[in-house]
């Protein structure tokens, strides 16, 4: 697959572009040794890669957490779990392909997974609504939450929304509704819950998915209460101001973890998990073996009130003295 | 324009010749059916006006005075105040955002919580003050609604909110959409607990708030005309390029697609939350 490049990458790009053309001309004349250009150019390349990715900004960050060939949600379940089976449908509507959902076993132990799903192409794009979730698709995964709990299964949330879609039917069919309910279920389920953000997390559409009690989050993935443009049309009245934003919204994997409101920050390769998603499933596969196996241990009530006491905890504030 | 310009003016205005002056304050205009109203009758009126029965918004405190008791109101987390924890500066610092409010709208923040009690039955209520920051949830407002929660269970009583917000506030980034999570679990021990929660929604209930405590009512409550939605009518428009049905978002519209319970006058809300909470807990009727 050829590799998109963003803006910012654009270096990166033409030095890379430079050495594979170095390497394709070197078939034609195997008698000349360019091995050292070679190596003299893949350092550079390299130098030049810590130096980009080692100073990424809140606004290229989201760039990469929207990054088109980025791995979603299925992609992770394909290659993190077995016996997938997917479940569809809210029994009352439709089923919601922007949301995945389903049964599988992680390393043999049964899981329930369920995750916000993007398209790759423009056709399944459009299918998936670009990742944007209906009603429906809250309510699919609430079932499915019931259904994780009744059986005792711990739940896997892969967070990776834009937001929750703000359509007509949407608001006819309560999409406020479907996701409070989330929340309020999610915050009392009994079965362990733990949430990994892999690309945008776009506000209640991603808290839907999001209360939970552990979260991990990719080193280039975002959790934001407003998008940056949105942010920036409404507080900085221009949409270009959104880097501006992005940084002020405090959005990023390592301001969250000072903040207190994710736990874990899981390492993505150099350039981002879609330039070496087998090193990136591979990480994140021993993350979540920690998580799921730490759950084990522990009794349902303990785990509820725990989760209780975290979510009670959230939130920065002074008390003054009573007069 | 240049012809435009060039008109005769016949019709000139002179500024200040012909007005009556009229003290302050006295007479206002219905912003719905245009009646020019003597501001005592509407204040006495709920601030409903009494032409066309248009629902004016109202502040936290007014709202207090007219549904509660007049004796043993005791304010719950008056003493938990906000802070800017992102340093958070747009054209202004989040900073100076909250000094200036709290000195425009005289609170502290846009939630106003109060233990008390409606025609005897006793009720912790949670009030909305929209003039400050547009009603936004921030910490402050997640957590003095947690704590009028926490002593509605201590205290067996009903929990109420009144909702009028256009959602979280941005000032305080992810710590804001958390809030949606803390009030919502806050919920589920009241539950737990058996007690009722009545979410009443007024003009406007938007985003985050609508999206968290205030969809999750046992019962709730609407009043005529209030906007409720998750994300606002300018972003749909934007988004499905498509002209909104009339009365989107609306009260009545919410009523007729089943996501409320009921829709009740701001004039008889104090007597119908009453009679809806002593059936609820099983209390004698209120008189």
């Amino acid at each position: 697959m050829k590799i998109t490049y963003l803006d910012f990458e654009q270096p990166i790009a033409q030095l890379e572009a430079k050495i594979e053309s170095l390497r394709s001309s070197h078939d034609d004349h195997d008698n000349l040794d360019i091995s050292k250009e070679l190596t003299a150019l893949e350092k550079k390349s390299k130098k030049l890669s810590e130096d980009i990715y080692g100073n990424l900004t809140a606004w290229q960050i989201s760039q990469m957490a929207r990054h088109p060939q980025r791995p979603y949600t299925l992609d992770y379940i394909q290659a993190l779990f077995t016996d997938f089976e997917e479940l569809h449908g809210d029994r009352a509507f439709s089923d919601d392909p922007a949301i995945v959902g389903g049964i599988a076993r992680f390393e043999g132990q049964p899981v329930m997974v369920i995750g916000h799903q993007k398209g790759r192409d423009i056709k399944e794009r459009q299918y998936r609504n670009f990742g944007m979730p209906r009603p429906e698709g809250y309510r699919k995964a609430l079932r499915l939450f019931r259904l994780a709990e009744k059986f005792n299964i711990p739940i896997v949330t892969f967070i990776d929304t834009p937001g929750a879609y703000p359509g007509i039917g949407a608001e006819e069919r309560g999409q406020s509704e479907a996701i409070a309910r989330n929340l309020y279920v999610m915050a009392e389920l009994k079965t362990p819950i733990i949430g990994v953000i892999i690309g945008e997390g776009g506000s209640g559409g991603a808290l839907a998915l999001g209360v939970v009690d552990q979260l991990l989050m990719l080193q280039y993935g975002t959790y934001s209460v407003i998008s940056p443009e949105g942010c920036a049309s409404i507080l900085y009245k221009s949409a270009d101001k959104a880097s501006v934003a992005a940084e002020a919204l405090a959005i990023t994997a390592d301001k969250l973890k000072t903040l207190g409101l994710i736990d874990k920050i899981v390492p993505e390769p150099m350039g981002g998990a879609h330039r070496a998603p087998e090193e990136m499933m591979a990480s994140l596969k021993v993350a979540l073996k920690e998580e799921l196996t730490r759950f084990k241990s522990k009794s349902i009530k303990t785990l509820l009130v725990s989760r209780y006491e975290r979510l009670m905890s959230y939130g920065k504030f002074k008390e003054v003295a009573e007069k | 324009m240049g012809w435009l310009n060039k008109l005769p003016q016949k019709i000139q205005r002179v500024v200040g010749a012909d007005k009556k002056t009229v003290p302050e304050g006295l007479w206002s205009k219905c912003s719905s059916c245009q009646s020019v109203l003597y501001r005592k009758d509407l204040e006495d009126n709920a601030e409903v006006c009494p032409k066309c029965g248009y629902h004016n918004r109202i502040g936290a405190r007014a709202r207090l005075a007219q549904l509660l008791d007049a004796e043993g109101q005791f304010e719950i987390g008056a003493n938990v105040q906000p802070i800017d924890p992102l340093k958070f500066k747009d054209s202004k610092s989040y900073a100076e955002r909250i000094k200036e409010s709290q000195k425009s709208v005289n609170e502290k923040d846009a939630l106003i919580v109060m233990q008390g009690s409606i025609k005897s039955v006793p009720a912790v209520v949670a009030v909305f003050e929209f003039k400050f920051m547009g009603g936004s949830m921030g910490s402050v407002v997640g957590e003095r609604f947690a704590r009028g929660v926490q002593t509605a269970i201590d205290n067996k009583m009903a929990f109420i909110c009144i909702s009028a917000s256009g959602g979280a506030r941005m000032q305080e980034g992810l710590l804001s959409l958390m809030q949606m999570a803390k009030t919502s679990a806050a919920l589920t021990q009241l539950s737990k607990a058996g007690l009722p929660y009545i979410s009443v929604l007024t003009d406007p209930t938007m985003g985050g708030v609508s999206a968290s405590f205030a969809m999750l009512g046992d019962v709730i409550v609407a009043e005529p005309q209030a906007l409720i939605g998750f994300a606002g009518p300018r972003v749909i428009e934007q988004t499905v390029r498509e002209t909104l049905p009339d009365g989107f978002q609306r009260a009545e519209f919410l009523l007729e697609h089943g996501a409320i319970d009921l829709i009740i006058d701001r004039r008889e809300m104090r007597n119908r939350l009453a009679s809806l909470l002593a059936n609820l807990m099983r209390l004698p009727a209120v008189a």
